[in-house]
């Protein structure tokens, strides 16, 4: 179960600090998944982030089937990024060095999880089967962003959070990578947390959360 | 009174931080220590063909009037100079306090061409030896036969070469009173003769062609320690060869603040000498001819000394000739037109 | 605004959010011109005064009469000369000392304006200009350049009084004169020399003829293409220091270059922007150009100052160099013309046309439309890369061709060049070649993401490498000869100093008195006198030494080559030993013949060839008795005596009291050794200075590459992070990044400079100064050099990765921010 409480968090700018969030309260049980919507600014991405462990809230607790988060060591928030999670950007950010398959394997590797069976299934229903000595600048968006999803679930975390993983992409191909993503997710047993702006796609997952200036606007399930 | 290139020696013992050698301020220069010309000091012969220490400026000068088998005129000319840095002896090495300066030049048909030589006194590079005569600097000479009654003449310079054979046995010309020659009316002086009396034959060569010519020519011997006034700016000398035997020495020197001061010698066929005054002296300049510096100079006089039936026109052979030496002046041979004609040479300075 | 200021400030004001590409620019061309500068005005600084010291002397190129047989001869020949109409004017020259603290000895000339052509000038005085009347008459004029003044310390219109007593005339400030030359009237040089009525050499100002046969039996002319010994004897050293200017000048550029192309690549978005608002590409174009020529100009600016200063700090040390190797003289203050500044800026401006023009032909290029690519800048340089494997072909067999054709310095330099050269474009492909080795089998994701980036790195990151490599090669190559130098140096001074104490007669009838005192002292066990004649061998300058058969030669003259009874034989009088410079000038060896005398005794042969470093002059050693038979005009100029150390002041002392000799006549051999050993010391100061500049300029390309890495790097390194590996471990990572890679670098620089130095020692000295040096090889050193090396690349990533491990997740955030 993920827990979200009172999260606020503020930037620091030139301009004085600018509140991002303040006081989100949300919940996401294991093997469900949340669609998070809002306009530009209203938090979304930052909420992600305080999630993935990639940055840390003001106030408020997340806590990971009860364990809170926030309290813990950068050390630990890394293992958390490395074991616990699955990340997908909206950039693929892939890693430019490494071939396709290496990038595959990256995150699986690093967690000690690496099961050559699962990836090879993976590498084979994302499509990348014969692409895996290519380097990613050699790959058209949709391709890499298959990547960036199988990267993700190689190592089958709990929880796979998304920041717009199709954002790039056109309408049809982005159906079609969403639909396998989700597919995908739900054989390797993870929970999702997706960031999107389209409503077409919050509505294939189970809950959909509409954030507002940094707080919960709406909140429905299915 | 060839003195024009002996004081530009001066000048330019005294550097270039002195007035500008236009101005010739040299001649009043007045340096202590170097013996005086005195009126009554009788010329003794051989010893004054020779170099006197302690007098300041000395040279010996030749001019001759020559003319090849086609009868054209030539004019060769041939000076030494010898000035001296400080009064005393002559020493045996570079500490002599004389410095030598050569000219030397060549005018005939299609031109005038000049050399300068210099040497320091003491090593034997140049100097003069009255007994028997003999005058060098470096492959320059004058050799003396019998005294100077016979003279060798050779010198060479860029395109020319002359060597040529002076022979007289009539007596030595003194100029003024039994040599001793005013300057000015202020008692500037030097002493003076002259032997214009040389018959000569022998060879010049210009651009590598050789010439056979006669003719004749003038020595002029003159040293003194302060040859000229304050104030004196140059001259015009002339030595004349006139056809009907006589000889003719004038000269002005100009003066910025007044009248030239003249003075000359006539020697008569027969020799008899007579000094002439400023009164008895007319000398005109008719014509003006550019040189190659710039300079305008007159190269064409009328020359009166109505006393002894002189009224020539003289006319330069070569109305450029200027010497190219390092302070620069004009002397070449002129031809005589008039009652009597003959030939001469002409010198000025100071333009 | 028009449309050019209005595109020049949108270009300008990149410069504003990447500072440290702004200042690698700069650094980068102000670091190229500084040393290149600097060593320019240190060759036109000697240059000028070797130019002087001709120059004390008539115009250049003059052809002149020297003596066939010793350094003078009787001024009747120039006599008889002038009288032949011959145009030539006579020179004495010679050394005087003078007693002091710091015994100076200064080079006499004497000259005699009068003969002079008008035109020449002397010290800047044309001849006709002289003030005969104060120079010739009395007391006269001692003309002397400030420097020389100033080592005597003394003022203008003093007079100096030479250790031999003599009353110099008082001096006169020429400013234009070389510096250690004293120029006086010949009469005044004649009576201070004592040499009354003799000469050294004739000036010949007019057309050349042949000389008169009895004449040319005791002169020989001299072509003028033999004047500015100075000049040829030195251009090898000015052209060492030219060649590490134009290292330095390479590694400068490399940093701009690598900095202008990165921000052309940085600045592709705007350039596309600008362009699809409407400005030309012409006017674009024109604003790149701008832009350079402004960088270009302001580090020409402060390339030329710091080069100035660079130059007035090694000057004392590079003066001291010519004078210790050629005993040529060169100033202590910097005198520039007004067209070094301007050329210094120049040559800046080329740099940054050289570093800059490839990319502002590329923005040229830049279609309108096309997509951003990040990595085309370097997917090109990959490109480049893989020809300059070809290029490194290329210059390898240039190498070989000059190092096995070549003949003379310059073809040494080229082979050295491209020895350099190849290695460093064969650099990169080398490193990736064993990074890719490295790959294979690596299957921990790090470490396999490790061999994987910093290949990728290497791009970017091979300009800094290749400079580095070329800097820590000239290192290892200058510093090896330069020890392997002083090793070899300093052992030839312990065998050749051997005596103890070193005697300098006034004359050689002092000489022998003294010889002849000396063998009746107990306390001087050896006595060796060395006869002397310096003459010339086929136009060069020749000591002929004359030494006495006695074993203490034997040990003290260590031959390099050798006949099988080389001693007896020139114990004999049939043999004779040359210097290694001499030997190779003359191209003999040992068992060929030299015809040394003049008065028609038989050649001798070659018995022997000794090193004789440090001597411009060539020396010969012939056995003293028939020297003196041949060469009547031989003197005895010096005495070496060993003694009990203990026995040694009393009897300097004892010498002193008796021959009235000062200081600078009695030596003792530590007092020699140490003067000898100073004038090494400093003959390679101004080179190592200069080279570990260039060490320090390769650390600066480092860092600064580095610097410009930085950024781009963090969008390689958040990935990682965000996919869980610890931001210090990245820090440790990319430190261990730099580290492999320069690690590989320094070890690829080892042989390379030492190759380098195998160059130097037997290819470029030889030409430079005539004589071959052992290839010593210090592993202490190569391992100070390795770790300097090293340090110096940790040192240039330390910033940048000290800024990576202080960056707030916010900034590794905005690697994955949206808007972007």
């Amino acid at each position: 179960m993920l827990v979200v409480e009172q999260l606020h968090k503020s930037f620091i700018t030139p301009q004085g600090p600018l509140p991002v969030l303040q006081g989100i309260d949300l919940c996401l049980a294991r093997g469900s998944s949340l669609a998070l919507m809002g306009e530009s600014g209203s938090g979304k991405s930052t909420l992600l982030h305080l999630i993935a462990g990639l940055d840390r809230a003001d106030s408020g607790r997340i806590l990971i089937d009860g364990e809170p988060l926030d309290s813990r060591s950068e050390s630990s928030l890394a293992r958390w990024r490395r074991e616990g999670i699955g990340l997908v950007f909206q950039q693929y950010n892939l890693i430019s060095s490494l071939d396709v398959g290496a990038n595959l394997a990256f995150q699986a590797r690093l967690a000690g999880r690496h099961d050559r069976p699962w990836l090879g299934y993976l590498a084979a229903r994302l499509g990348l089967a014969e692409l895996l000595t290519r380097y990613p600048e050699q790959l058209s968006g949709g391709q890499q962003q298959r990547v960036a999803i199988g990267r993700a679930l190689a190592a089958r975390p709990a929880w796979v959070l998304a920041d717009e993983p199709t954002g790039s992409l056109d309408e049809a191909s982005s159906d079609e990578v969403l639909g396998l993503f989700l597919q995908l997710v739900a054989e390797a047993g993870s929970s999702v947390l997706m960031v999107t702006h389209s409503q077409r796609l919050a509505a294939r997952l189970a809950h959909c959360c509409y954030l507002q200036a940094g707080r919960v606007r709406d909140e429905h399930g299915p | 009174m060839k003195s024009s290139a002996s004081v530009l020696l001066c000048l330019l013992l005294c550097g270039c931080d002195e007035p500008a050698p236009e101005s010739f301020a040299g001649l009043g220069q007045q340096v202590s220590g170097f013996s005086q010309v005195t009126r009554d000091h009788p010329l003794v012969f051989p010893r004054d063909h020779g170099a006197h220490d302690g007098f300041r400026i000395e040279w010996w000068y030749v001019t001759a009037n020559l003319k090849d088998s086609q009868g054209r005129d030539w004019g060769a000319q041939w000076t030494l100079f010898r000035s001296a840095l400080r009064p005393g002896a002559e020493t045996r090495d570079w500490n002599s306090p004389n410095l030598w300066m050569g000219h030397a030049a060549l005018t005939g048909p299609g031109g005038h061409r000049s050399g300068e030589t210099l040497a320091r006194g003491g090593v034997g590079q140049a100097g003069v030896v009255a007994e028997p005569f003999r005058a060098w600097i470096n492959d320059w000479s004058l050799q003396g036969h019998e005294g100077i009654a016979g003279l060798q003449m050779k010198a060479a310079g860029e395109g020319f070469r002359y060597d040529l054979s002076l022979r007289s046995d009539r007596p030595l010309v003194l100029h003024g009173s039994q040599g001793y020659s005013e300057k000015s009316g202020k008692g500037q002086a030097s002493y003076y003769y002259s032997q214009p009396f040389y018959r000569v034959s022998g060879e010049v060569e210009r651009d590598g062609q050789c010439i056979a010519v006669t003719g004749q020519a003038w020595l002029d011997r003159e040293w003194s320690s302060q040859p000229l006034a304050a104030g004196q700016t140059g001259w015009d000398w002339f030595s004349l060869h006139l056809d009907s035997g006589a000889k003719l020495m004038l000269f002005q020197v100009r003066d910025t603040g007044g009248l030239p001061y003249r003075a000359g010698t006539w020697v008569s066929p027969q020799g008899e000498v007579v000094a002439l005054r400023g009164d008895q002296i007319q000398l005109e300049a008719l014509a003006w001819n550019r040189q190659e510096d710039g300079r305008a100079v007159p190269t064409r006089w009328r020359v009166r000394v109505v006393e002894y039936g002189v009224d020539v026109r003289a006319d330069a052979v070569e109305p450029r000739a200027w010497m190219r030496t390092r302070f620069a002046y004009w002397e070449g041979p002129v031809r005589l037109q008039g009652r009597v004609g003959g030939r001469g040479y002409l010198e000025m300075t100071g333009y | 605004m028009n449309p050019l200021m209005l595109t020049l400030r949108a270009l300008l004001s990149h410069w504003q959010r990447h500072r440290v590409q702004c200042f690698s620019i700069f650094t980068g061309l102000w670091l190229a011109t500084a040393l290149w500068t600097g060593v320019q005005a240190l060759n036109t600084q000697a240059r000028s005064d070797y130019a002087r010291a001709s120059a004390v002397l008539a115009g250049p190129l003059q052809a002149q009469l020297v003596p066939r047989e010793g350094e003078r001869f009787d001024q009747a020949l120039y006599l008889q000369l002038r009288q032949l109409g011959w145009p030539v004017a006579p020179v004495l020259e010679g050394r005087l000392r003078f007693a002091g603290e710091q015994p100076v000895s200064v080079r006499l000339v004497g000259i005699e304006p009068l003969s002079l052509p008008s035109t020449t000038a002397v010290a800047g005085v044309r001849a006709a200009d002289f003030d005969l009347q104060a120079f010739i008459g009395t007391p006269g004029q001692a003309w002397v350049g400030p420097d020389t003044l100033r080592q005597l310390g003394k003022a203008v219109t003093d007079q100096a009084v030479s250790s031999e007593g003599q009353v110099l005339p008082p001096f006169v400030l020429k400013p234009e004169l070389a510096p250690g030359v004293i120029v006086v009237d010949i009469g005044h040089a004649q009576a201070l020399l004592q040499a009354p009525g003799r000469l050294s050499r004739l000036l010949l100002t007019g057309p050349v003829e042949p000389l008169p046969a009895d004449i040319a039996a005791q002169l020989e002319l001299q072509p003028p293409s033999d004047d500015g010994g100075l000049q040829r004897l030195t251009e090898s050293f000015h052209l060492n220091l030219t060649a590490l200017g134009l290292l330095a000048f390479v590694v400068g550029l490399f940093i701009a270059h690598a900095a202008i192309g990165l921000a052309l690549e940085q600045r592709r978005n705007l350039i596309r922007s600008l362009r699809a608002c409407g400005v030309s590409l012409h006017s674009l174009l024109f604003g790149l150009a701008l832009e350079l020529g402004l960088f270009a100009v302001l580090g020409g600016l402060a390339g030329v100052a710091s080069g100035y200063g660079l130059a007035a700090l090694l000057l004392p040390d590079f003066a001291a160099s010519l004078r210790g190797l050629y005993g040529a003289q060169v100033g202590a203050a910097l005198h520039l013309p007004a067209w070094w500044w301007l050329a210094g800026v120049l040559v800046s401006v080329l740099g940054a046309l050289l570093a800059g023009v490839g990319s502002v032909l590329q923005a040229a290029r830049l279609p309108l439309l096309a997509l951003a690519q990040p990595q085309a800048w370097r997917l090109a340089q990959g490109r480049w890369l893989r020809r300059q494997r070809w290029l490194a072909v290329f210059l390898l067999l240039v190498m070989l061709g000059g190092w096995q054709l070549g003949q003379g310095l310059v073809s040494a330099f080229v082979t050295v060049a491209a020895l350099l050269l190849a290695s460093a474009l064969v650099l990169p492909a080398l490193l990736d070649g064993v990074l890719a080795w490295a790959a294979r089998g690596r299957r921990r994701p790090l470490s396999q993401w490790f061999i994987a980036d910093s290949r990728q790195q290497l791009p970017a990151l091979s300009l800094a490498l290749m400079a580095l490599l070329l800097a820590l090669a000239a290192s290892v190559g200058v510093g090896s000869m330069t020890e392997g130098f002083r090793k070899t140096f300093v052992g030839w001074l312990d065998l050749r100093l051997a005596a103890d104490l070193y005697v300098t007669p006034r004359d050689t009838a002092q000489g022998e008195q003294m010889y002849q005192w000396l063998q009746q002292q107990p306390a001087a066990k050896v006595v060796l006198p060395g006869w002397r004649v310096e003459t010339r061998l086929q136009g060069w300058p020749v000591q002929v030494q004359g030494g006495v058969d006695h074993p203490a030669y034997r040990s003290r003259w260590p031959l390099l080559e050798q006949h099988a009874q080389a001693w007896q034989q020139l114990a004999q009088g049939k043999g004779v030993m040359l210097s290694e410079q001499l030997a190779r000038r003359l191209g003999l060896g040992v068992g060929d013949t030299l015809a040394l005398a003049t008065d028609g005794a038989p050649p001798m042969t070659v018995v022997g060839v000794y090193a004789d470093y440090g001597n411009p002059k060539g020396h010969v050693l012939v056995n003293a008795d028939w020297l003196r038979k041949h060469w009547p005009q031989a003197t005895l100029t010096g005495l070496s005596l060993d003694s009990a150390p203990a026995n040694v002041p009393a009897l300097k002392a004892a010498l002193q009291q008796r021959f009235a000799l000062d200081d600078s006549r009695v030596v003792e051999q530590s007092r020699l050794k140490g003067w000898s050993t100073d004038v090494f010391n400093r003959t390679f100061a101004a080179t190592a200075a200069l080279n570990s500049l260039t060490l320090g300029v390769a650390g600066v390309a480092m860092f600064i590459n580095l610097l410009t890495l930085g950024q781009s790097r963090l969008g390689q390194l958040a990935p990682l992070w965000a996919l869980g590996v610890r931001r210090r471990q990245l820090v440790w990572l990319s430190l261990g990044q730099t580290l492999m890679l320069s690690s590989l670098t320094v070890l690829l620089a080892i042989p390379v400079g030492v190759l380098l130095a195998w160059c130097l020692v037997a290819v470029v000295n030889v030409q430079a100064f005539g004589w071959r040096l052992p290839l010593y090889v210090f592993p202490a050193q190569l391992m100070q050099l390795a770790v300097l090396g090293i340090l110096t690349s940790l040192l240039a990533s330390a910033w940048p990765l000290w800024q990576l491990a202080r960056r707030q997740p916010s900034d590794l955030l905005r690697q994955f921010a949206d808007e972007k």
